[in-house]
């Protein structure tokens, strides 16, 4: 034992800790099992173990081992790529597929909580070694609050669009929500079950940045994915005709959503759609270009 | 090449307003069309879309 031990172990500690309290397993139900949970535990030891272990080496003027922290980069790359290759292969077999933008915006979140993790570990360590255990566990509070509070919450797609629900109609063989045309179904029987089973919603985007994220594919993707896994689909493989789909308004950009939900309850649908996450892939800020800034000043 | 939308049939009553690639089922009437375009929506895992009253296509989406 030597000085730095306890400081490296309550690093250690409190970035597995952290790590574990990231790993919370919600209406995604991913990682819901156990192996996968053990794996992102494993990683996020090693990355407290890196991050616990630069403090010591800085202090001992032992420049070099911060290299060490490159590889840890690289070795984190690989968890995005691991999580990244999960979720495609598994993603084929969804009967509402989540979409690559989606597992792209996981596999990023996997990828960062671990460099948060680093990040707890070295400032626990740092602040244990400089002063004692309760200004480190402080520091290490204030870490995760910060993280959990800005870095780990993006918005919903309730904080930038108005829901409304619409009823679903059919002008000969075309399908609408409102006045946004779906699809074209040509059989009775399956408009029938349209008819019984599914439910429509527009989503009214509030500003011109909005139109433009919530017209991304994999956003929307992501929308009728998350909808499915909380309300339960009507459909089988073998039923293409049956099955969810979303359009948009060219004129204004609303997007009409049509789902087969097996759980028909408006208030709990609209819910539900709310608390699809904004994908960071899918956000644009077409209101920050420049030469839409110029417009404005111009006026 | 992979394609990505395909019509694999077209089913019809009216044999005056259809000709070409795809596969075309003739049919009598309406009742008949349409469990044709059911049958064959099903064994295909294709949509029956309408385009009139009278020519229904299977498209592989």
């Amino acid at each position: 034992m030597n000085e730095y031990t306890l400081p490296i172990l309550f690093g250690i500690i409190i970035g597995t800790i952290v790590r574990m309290l990231m790993l919370k397993t919600d209406y995604r139900q991913y990682p819901t099992y156990l192996h996968g949970k053990i794996i992102h535990v494993s990683l996020g030891f090693i990355a407290a173990s890196l991050g616990a272990l630069a403090v010591p080496a800085l202090m001992e003027m032992e420049f070099t081992a911060v290299t060490l922290l490159t590889v840890a980069a690289t070795q984190f790359r690989e968890v995005r790529n691991m999580e990244r290759n999960t979720l495609k292969e598994v993603d084929e077999f969804e009967l509402v597929s989540r979409g690559k933008t989606y597992i792209e915006g996981i596999a990023i979140s996997f990828e960062s909580r671990n460099y948060l993790v680093i990040f707890t570990a070295f400032i626990g360590t740092l602040l244990y070694i400089i002063f004692n255990i309760y200004a480190a566990l402080l520091g290490t509070a204030i870490c995760f609050f910060i993280g959990k509070k800005y870095l780990m919450s993006g918005s919903t797609i309730k904080d930038i669009v108005d829901i409304q629900h619409k009823e679903i109609s059919f002008d000969g063989a075309g399908l609408y929500v409102d006045n946004i045309y779906i699809m074209n179904i040509g059989l009775p029987e399956r408009q029938e079950e349209i008819r019984k089973y599914g439910m429509g919603f527009v989503l009214k985007p509030n500003n011109i940045n909005v139109v433009t994220t919530i017209g991304n594919l994999g956003q929307r993707q992501a929308i009728l994915h998350d909808t499915s896994v909380s309300l339960g689909v009507f459909r089988d493989s073998g039923t293409p005709a049956l099955s969810p789909l979303i359009k948009r308004d060219l004129d204004d950009g609303r997007i009409g959503i049509f789902i087969l939900p097996q759980v028909r309850d408006v208030e709990k649908a609209k819910k539900v759609i709310g608390s699809v996450p904004v994908l960071e892939n899918a956000l644009r800020m077409p209101s920050k270009s420049d030469s839409n800034k110029k417009e404005e000043d111009a006026h | 090449m992979k394609l990505e939308k395909a019509i694999l049939a077209v089913i019809t009553t009216d044999k005056t307003r259809v000709a070409g690639g795809a596969p075309i089922f003739i049919c009598d009437n309406k009742k008949e069309l349409e469990s044709a375009a059911a049958n064959i929506e099903a064994i295909t895992d294709g949509i029956a879309h309408a385009l009139s009253e009278e020519v229904f296509i299977i498209v592989k989406h």
